[in-house]
C-alpha cells in the first residue's frame, strides 16, 4: 500500500497528491511517470511525476477528473492509500544526462497546457537547480484553472501565463504566445517542449514547425502495463513505430502522428464513460438515453 | 476396470456452455477416477516417461501413491521437483513430454500422467497440504527478477535450501503470464495460481510487486545498495511482436498480450471491474499459437465471432492439440493457408477490415516446415472490427539496458548456461523465456531450479 500523505484540490477538477513510494522517489527523474491504481477493480492509470522528494520518499502528482478512475481517485483523502504505485517508468527528459557545460548555453522554452503545467514543473525546477534558467508559457482556460503559479515563478526565468477568457496574463492560446516571443520580440530559443493536451501539442509543433524550432512533446498515449509489454501506448515517430511507456513518453513532436494519436486516445472513451455513468446512476442507470447503450 | 489400452476419460465443461462463461473448461479427475487411472501405470523400471519430464518428476513413484489411495505422499514425491504441480498438471503440452515416452503409450492410450499431476496437486490445495520448508536460513540474500515459473521456481528451491530470497514483479500481481496471459477458462487464477503462489510464500519468500527492475532499481544496486549475493533474472519474453503492415495501429488492432492483459490481469470480463475492453463483435486472431487460441476463445468468450488467420496449414499449427481441439469444439472458425497484408480502416481510424492474401505450402525451410508462399491475384477482404496480433514476443531490453556486462544474443535473449544459469556477469543467473525465447511453463521451471543450484553452488564456494 502506498499512502497518500497530502491530498489537495488545485482548481476545479485538478488535485495534487503527494504519495509515500520509496522506490520511485529514490530513481525518478523529470519527464518520467508513474501508474497508479485504486484497489483491486481500479484500472493502472498513468500520471506524470510532478515532484519529489528524495529524503521524504514522497513522489508528487497533479491530476484532472476526465471519467471514472480520475474521478474515483480525486475522492481519496490525506491517510488514504493506493494498492499499487509503481515507477519510475520512461525515458528521463533528454537534458538530465547532456553536458552541463552545453545546456547552460541553451535557451529552452517550455510551454504547457492546462493539467500539463504538472510535469512540465519538475522539469523547470531540475533545471533551476542546474543553473539554468528556462522560459515558461503556461495556458489554462481561466484564471482559476492556472496551476502551480507561485511554484513555478519561483524556478522559471520568464514565466508567461495565458488564459484563453483573457482573465489572466496574455489573452488567447500558448500558440499566439509563442508566436509574439519570437516573431515580435525576437526571442531567441534552441529547443522547445511542450506539455499538455495532444491537441495543444499538435498545434505547437505545426508553428514551431514553421518557426524551425526543435520541440520535445510528452505523448499521453492509452497504457496499460507500462513496461513494453502490451503495445497499447504504440504511436508512429516518423516511419517508426515507438512505445510511448518505453521509449517515451518524449519524443521529437516534428515526428509525431498527432492525427493518428488521438484518434486512438478516443478508443476506450465510449466504454468508460459508461462505466462512470453506470457508477453515477448505480442501478437507475439502464440505458435509455440512446446514447450509450446501458450495460450491453 | 474397462479397456485398458484407453485412459481414464476426464470429464469437461459442454463446449456451447462454456463457450460463453470464463469457468475452467476441464474439471478434472476425482479420487475413484484418479486411482483408476493410477492402476494403468506399469510402474516401469526403467521409466521412459521421467526422461520426458524437463524436471523429472518421479511419476511412477507418485502414481503408485496415488493407486494406494496415499495422495499426501503422492505430492511430496512430486514436491520434490516441481513448485507449481497444478499449473502444469493442467497447462503442460503433455502429450509432447511425459505422456509422449510412456509405454502405455505403444499400444494404446498413455498414461494421463498430467491429470493425475493436476489431481493430487488439487488434492493438496484443498486440503492445505503444505511443502517442507527450511529448518532455518543461511544468512544469505538472494534476488529474483520475475514471479513467473521461472522466478517462483528458482525462488523456492533456494528457500528450501535455506536462502532468503526476494522476488521483485514489475506488475501488481504475481504468476507472470500464468496470470496475465493463460486465461481463466484453462488455468483458474484465485483456485490456483494464487494458491500455489501461496505455497511458495509459505516457503519463506519474500515478494514485492511493483518493481521494476532497470527502472525502479538496477540489478548493480540490488547487489551493492541491498546486499543481495546473487540475482535470479526470470523475466520472461514479453514484448510483443507486429507484422509492420500498414493499418496497424488503427483503432481496433491490438497485440495478443494487451488483449489478454485486460481481460485476465485487469479482469476486464468482470464487469464489477474499471479497467475497459473494447472486444470486438468479428474479430480475426493472426497466428496460430497456444496464445493465439488463448486470445481467440477470450474474444468469443466476450460474445464475437472468431476467426484464426494462419499462413501454413493445420498440420503446422504451433498450438497444443488440446488447445486446437477445444477452440474448434467451441465454434471458432480457423481460416487457414491466409496472411493478412492490410489493415483497412474508416475516416475515424476504426478497422473495418483486414485484406488477405491466399497461400500454398512450398518447399520445406530452414525449421523443416513447408514454407507458405503466396498465391498471386488471390487478394480478398474479411470485413471485421477487430485484430488481435499475436505473432510472438521477445524479451524485454530493460533490464539487459541497465545492467552492466550482461550479454545478450541477437534475439535480445540472456545468454546463460543451460545447466547453471550463470550469465557473463558474476553472481547474476538466468532462465526461463528470457533466456529461450518464448517457450513453456515447464521448461521454464526447469530452467528456474538449474539456476537455483547454480547460485547454491557459486554461494557455497565464495
Ligand atoms: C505517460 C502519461 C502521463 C500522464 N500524466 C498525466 C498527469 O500528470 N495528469 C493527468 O491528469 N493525466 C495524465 N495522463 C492522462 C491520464 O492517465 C488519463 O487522464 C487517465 O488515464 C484517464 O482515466 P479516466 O478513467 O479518469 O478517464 P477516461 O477518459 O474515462 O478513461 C477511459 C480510458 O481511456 C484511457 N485514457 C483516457 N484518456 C487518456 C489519456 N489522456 N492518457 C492515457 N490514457 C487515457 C484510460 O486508460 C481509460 O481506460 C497521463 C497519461 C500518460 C500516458
Ligand atoms: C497466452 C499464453 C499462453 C500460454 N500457454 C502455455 C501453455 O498452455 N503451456 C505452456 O507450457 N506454456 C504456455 N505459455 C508459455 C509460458 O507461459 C511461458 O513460457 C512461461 O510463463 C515463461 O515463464 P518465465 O518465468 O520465464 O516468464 P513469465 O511467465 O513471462 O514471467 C516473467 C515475469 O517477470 C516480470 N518482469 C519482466 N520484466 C521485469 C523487470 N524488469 N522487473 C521486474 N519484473 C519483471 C514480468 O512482469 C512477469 O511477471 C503460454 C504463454 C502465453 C503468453
Ligand atoms: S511436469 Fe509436465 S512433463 Fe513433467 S510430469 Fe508433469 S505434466 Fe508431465
Ligand atoms: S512409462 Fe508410463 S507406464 Fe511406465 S512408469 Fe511411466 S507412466 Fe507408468
Ligand atoms: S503500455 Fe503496454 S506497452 Fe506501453
Amino acid at each position: 500500500m502506498y499512502k497518500i500523505v497530502k491530498a489537495e484540490k488545485l482548481a476545479d477538477m485538478i488535485y495534487l497528491m503527494d504519495v509515500k513510494a520509496e522506490r520511485v522517489a529514490r530513481h525518478c527523474q523529470p519527464g518520467q511517470f508513474v501508474i497508479v491504481k485504486i484497489d483491486e477493480i481500479g484500472e493502472r492509470v498513468p500520471l506524470t511525476i510532478c515532484d519529489y522528494d528524495r529524503e521524504a520518499g514522497t513522489v508528487t502528482i497533479v491530476f484532472q477528473i476526465v471519467g471514472a478512475s480520475t474521478e474515483r481517485m480525486s475522492r481519496l483523502q490525506e491517510g488514504d492509500s493506493f494498492k499499487d504505485f509503481v515507477g519510475p517508468l520512461g525515458v528521463a527528459s533528454e537534458f538530465v544526462t547532456e553536458d552541463l557545460e552545453e545546456l547552460k548555453k541553451k535557451k529552452i522554452l517550455f510551454v504547457a497546457g492546462g493539467v500539463g503545467a504538472a510535469p512540465v514543473y519538475p522539469q523547470v525546477k531540475w533545471l533551476h537547480e542546474h543553473g539554468v534558467e528556462a522560459d515558461v508559457i503556461v495556458g489554462s482556460k481561466t484564471k482559476d484553472m492556472l496551476l502551480l503559479e507561485d511554484e513555478m515563478k519561483a524556478v522559471a526565468g520568464n514565466y508567461y501565463p495565458c488564459t484563453d477568457d483573457g482573465s489572466y496574463g496574455h489573452s488567447g492560446m500558448v500558440t499566439t504566445k509563442i508566436e509574439q516571443l519570437v516573431s515580435e520580440e525576437g526571442k531567441k530559443y534552441d529547443v522547445c517542449v511542450a506539455i499538455g493536451p495532444m491537441i495543444m501539442m499538435k498545434f505547437v509543433c505545426l508553428l514551431t514547425k514553421k518557426l524551425d524550432l526543435p520541440t520535445v512533446v510528452s505523448m499521453n498515449p492509452i497504457m496499460v502495463d507500462g513496461t513494453g509489454m502490451c503495445g497499447a501506448c504504440r504511436l508512429h515517430v516518423g516511419d517508426e513505430i515507438k512505445f510511448a511507456c518505453v521509449d517515451g513518453p518524449e519524443f521529437d513532436g516534428h515526428l509525431v502522428n498527432f492525427d493518428e494519436s488521438m484518434e486512438r486516445q478516443t478508443l476506450y472513451k465510449t466504454a468508460e464513460g459508461r462505466a462512470w455513468l453506470k457508477e453515477k446512476e448505480g442501478d437507475t442507470h439502464h440505458g435509455g438515453c440512446g446514447n450509450c447503450g446501458g450495460d450491453e | 476396470m474397462a479397456d485398458i489400452l484407453k485412459a481414464t476419460p476426464v470429464r469437461e465443461q459442454d463446449p456451447k456452455v462454456r463457450a460463453t462463461n470464463f469457468e475452467e473448461v476441464c474439471y478434472g479427475y476425482n479420487k475413484e477416477e484418479a486411482m483408476d487411472e493410477a492402476t494403468r501405470c506399469l510402474n516401469c523400471k526403467n521409466a521412459r516417461c521421467i526422461q520426458g519430464c524437463p524436471v523429472a518428476i518421479n511419476i511412477p513413484g507418485f502414481i503408485m501413491k496415488v493407486k494406494d489411495g496415499d495422495i499426501e505422499g503422492a505430492y511430496e514425491e512430486i514436491g520434490k521437483s516441481s513448485a507449481l504441480p497444478a499449473v502444469c498438471g493442467r497447462v503442460c503440452p503433455q502429450e509432447s513430454q511425459c505422456e509422449a515416452k510412456c509405454v502405455r503409450g505403444i499400444k494404446g492410450e498413455s498414461v494421463s500422467i498430467g491429470k493425475l499431476e493436476r489431481f493430487v496437486a488439487d488434492y493438496a490445495l484443498e486440503n492445505n497440504i503444505s511443502p517442507k520448508k527450511a529448518e532455518k536460513t543461511n544468512g544469505h540474500k538472494v534476488a529474483v527478477i520475475g514471479s513467473g515459473p521461472a522466478g517462483l521456481t528458482a525462488a523456492g528451491d533456494l528457500a528450501k535450501a535455506g536462502y532468503e530470497v526476494t522476488v521483485f514483479e514489475a506488475l501488481h500481481e504475481l504468476g507472470g503470464v500464468l496470470v496475465y496471459g493463460i486465461p481463466e477458462f484453462r488455468l483458474p487464477k484465485d483456485k490456483v495460481v494464487k494458491k500455489e503462489i501461496e505455497k511458495v510464500k509459505e516457503l519463506g519468500v519474500k515478494f514485492e510487486t511493483n518493481v521494476v527492475i532497470g527502472k525502479s532499481t538496477t540489478i548493480d544496486m540490488l547487489m551493492e545498495e541491498e546486499d543481495f549475493e546473487a540475482v535470479f533474472i526470470g523475466s520472461g519474453a514479453g514484448l510483443p511482436m507486429f507484422m509492420g503492415i500498414p493499418g496497424e495501429t488503427a483503432n481496433g488492432v491490438f497485440s495478443a498480450n494487451e488483449y489478454l492483459t485486460r481481460s485476465n490481469l485487469m479482469k476486464a470480463y468482470d464487469n464489477n471491474y474499471d479497467t475497459p475492453i473494447a472486444a470486438g463483435k468479428k474479430v480475426a486472431v493472426v497466428g496460430g499459437g497456444n496464445v493465439a487460441m488463448d486470445a481467440a476463445r477470450t474474444a468469443l468468450r466476450l460474445g464475437a465471432e472468431v476467426h484464426i488467420v494462419y499462413r501454413r496449414s493445420e498440420e503446422e499449427l504451433p498450438a497444443r492439440v488440446e488447445e486446437v481441439h477445444h477452440a474448434k469444439e467451441e465454434g471458432i472458425i480457423f481460416d487457414l493457408l491466409t496472411n493478412p497484408i492490410e489493415i483497412l480502416a474508416d475516416d475515424k481510424g476504426w478497422v473495418t477490415g483486414m485484406k488477405c492474401i491466399r497461400m500454398e505450402l512450398g518447399e520445406a525451410d530452414a525449421s523443416g516446415r513447408r514454407r507458405p508462399v503466396p498465391i498471386p491475384g488471390s487478394e480478398f477482404v474479411i470485413e471485421l472490427d477487430t485484430v488481435i496480433m499475436s505473432l510472438g514476443t521477445s524479451p524485454n531490453p530493460l533490464i539487459a539496458s541497465t545492467t552492466k556486462g550482461l550479454e545478450i544474443n541477437q534475439r535480445q535473449c540472456v545468454v546463460a548456461d543451460d545447466e547453471t544459469g550463470q550469465t557473463s556477469k558474476a553472481f547474476v543467473f538466468a532462465g526461463g523465456d528470457a533466456v529461450t525465447g518464448a517457450a513453456t511453463v515447464i521448461l521454464a521451471m526447469g530452467a528456474g531450479k538449474a539456476g537455483a543450484k547454480g547460485i547454491d553452488e557459486a554461494l557455497s564456494q565464495k
